[in-house]
């Protein structure tokens, strides 16, 4: 369904993403994982066409996002839920996650259900509907911003690092919420994460490394896979392990 | 090395300006090409005249007024060596509907709401907000750019005009109350000599004014980049820009609008 095909991004003389090539799996989660600063937000945005890559081609179900001129028609399809949430702070919550019907000019009572039913799938009650995204934690403001996103139905989200400056419990609770919408709603899920919880719910992992996608493959065979670079991330080793037969994967 | 550096630095300040007019360029192509194909929104653009305008009264007034009142303390002493005091009235009526009126509120509003506009949208830039709207498919210049430029420049005459009249009733003040001119001597000339054409012009001028300081500084919040820092820079750089722009457009402004009879 979404396929990259050496697609690379240059700022100033650095190549953020070096010929990234990944066919991503329609109806699952992908992770892409990766130290900071490979590059996978930027990767991220280059899916949904906010950042235009230098070349390449990323192509969602045909379409070569970066030779698309009205990029609504990406926006149409694909859903994006940002790292930090990105609501507006002066709109209250009813008004972030209704805007886009709202800004069409229907009717407040009208959008009110819609939204509520948005809500619910993001385990938020209706108390949160007139505050401002400040008067929220982080991770009720993550929902809000999954609601948001989930307003126009798309088929694929991407999450840029949906539980950065969460608490164990709370990352859990995203992480469960993006696993049970993929699987309720039939998404297809591209995740950006550093939380290594995500491989119990994802199902094809991707390792971004020096711009390019080093590794990729089921999420069981990349947590006991020997290959040092995954080891090294997956047990947060700053230097690589010495020898080849130094460390025993064992889950 | 030297030769290359040297080229590096003659080639960059070539390139930096001509990326920064071509960037404005965009913005404003893309400004225009929503404001043509979209509907505009009442509502906001009533929002941002209260927000720009309504909220910098106070300042307006302020500013005005004493404007007015050192105008005619100031001139006072010239006009009085050679008997020509009742003309008190004229010069300080003239000076603030053509230019004092539009130019101080220019700056103010620059101050108040320019540097707001700049940091708002600047913020939302960097928070990704903006880019939210746009994977909402909700138009950013729609949205955000279009309602602070027409409410800028449909709320600035209407200040400016606050501005005149207070300037003209600072100088009033002083000038009876404390340079001994009379009331009469002070209001008479006022009426021979500006007429509805002076203050069409202030007005006009106060529009541009309202314009320019809108679109710099959403221009500037729009393009801000990194964190606190960038927002920062680009407030300043809003300020800066729309003041000097302001001060620039007002001599052409006044060449075309009042002329000089020969």
């Amino acid at each position: 369904m979404i396929e990259l095909i050496n697609v690379k991004k240059r700022f100033g003389n650095r190549w953020v993403t070096n010929g990234v090539s990944l066919k991503i799996p329609r109806n699952n989660m992908t992770v892409i994982i990766g130290r900071s600063g490979e590059g996978k937000s930027i990767l991220l945005k280059q899916i949904i066409g906010l950042i235009k890559p230098n070349c390449g081609q990323i192509l969602i179900d045909g379409t070569d996002v970066t030779k698309v001129r009205n990029r609504d028609t990406i926006f149409e399809k694909v859903g994006y839920v940002f790292q930090a949430a990105a609501l507006l702070d002066s709109l209250t919550i009813f008004e972030n996650i209704g805007l886009p019907l709202l800004e069409k000019n229907i009717k407040p009572h009208e959008i009110l259900p819609i939204v509520k039913e948005k809500l619910a799938l993001v385990n938020l009650t209706e108390e949160v509907l007139y505050k401002f995204p400040v008067e929220l934690s982080g991770g009720m403001q993550k929902r809000v911003g999954l609601a948001r996103t989930l307003m126009h139905n798309p088929q694929v989200m991407l999450y840029d690092e949906p539980t950065t400056g969460l608490d164990p419990v709370n990352a859990r609770i995203i992480h469960e919420l993006m696993s049970s919408m993929q699987k309720k709603l039939g998404l297809t899920s591209v995740v950006v994460s550093h939380d290594i919880d995500i491989f119990q719910y994802a199902n094809y992992v991707a390792l971004l490394q020096e711009g390019v996608v080093k590794h990729f493959g089921e999420a069981s065979q990349v947590w006991n896979s020997n290959n040092p670079d995954l080891y090294r991330f997956i047990r947060g080793l700053a230097q690589k392990p010495p020898t080849h037969t130094w460390y025993q994967p064992s889950v | 090395m030297m030769i290359t550096r040297a080229a590096d630095w003659i080639g960059s300040l070539v390139i930096s300006p001509c990326t920064s007019i071509g960037r404005f360029m965009l913005f404003f192509y893309q400004t225009m090409c929503a404001l043509m194909r979209t509907k505009p929104k009442y509502g906001k653009i009533f929002e941002q005249m209260n927000v720009i305008g309504i909220q910098s009264l106070t300042i307006t007034v302020i500013t005005g007024t004493f404007a007015g009142a050192v105008l005619a303390y100031q001139s006072f002493d010239g006009f009085h060596r050679f008997g020509g005091e009742q003309l008190l009235g004229t010069l300080v009526a003239l000076t603030m509907i053509r230019e004092l009126g539009p130019v101080l509120t220019g700056l103010m509003v620059t101050g108040r709401a320019g540097s707001s506009i700049a940091a708002e949208i600047g913020t939302m830039r960097i928070s990704e907000q903006i880019d939210a709207l746009d994977t909402l498919r909700i138009n950013p210049f729609q949205y955000l750019i279009i309602p602070r430029i027409v409410g800028a420049t449909c709320i600035m005459p209407f200040l400016t005009l606050f501005a005149m009249i207070m300037g003209i009733c600072g100088g009033y003040v002083v000038s009876t109350m404390f340079l001994g001119l009379s009331p009469e001597e002070y209001t008479t000339h006022i009426s021979e000599h500006v007429d509805l054409l002076d203050i069409m012009g202030g007005l006009v001028k106060s529009a541009v004014f309202g314009c320019i300081i809108a679109w710099v500084s959403c221009y500037k919040g729009f393009n801000t980049v990194g964190g606190a820092r960038g927002v920062g820079i680009a407030t300043t750089q809003s300020v800066v820009s729309s003041s000097i722009l302001i001060i620039i457009a007002n001599y052409f402004l006044a060449m075309v609008l009042f002329g000089v009879s020969s």
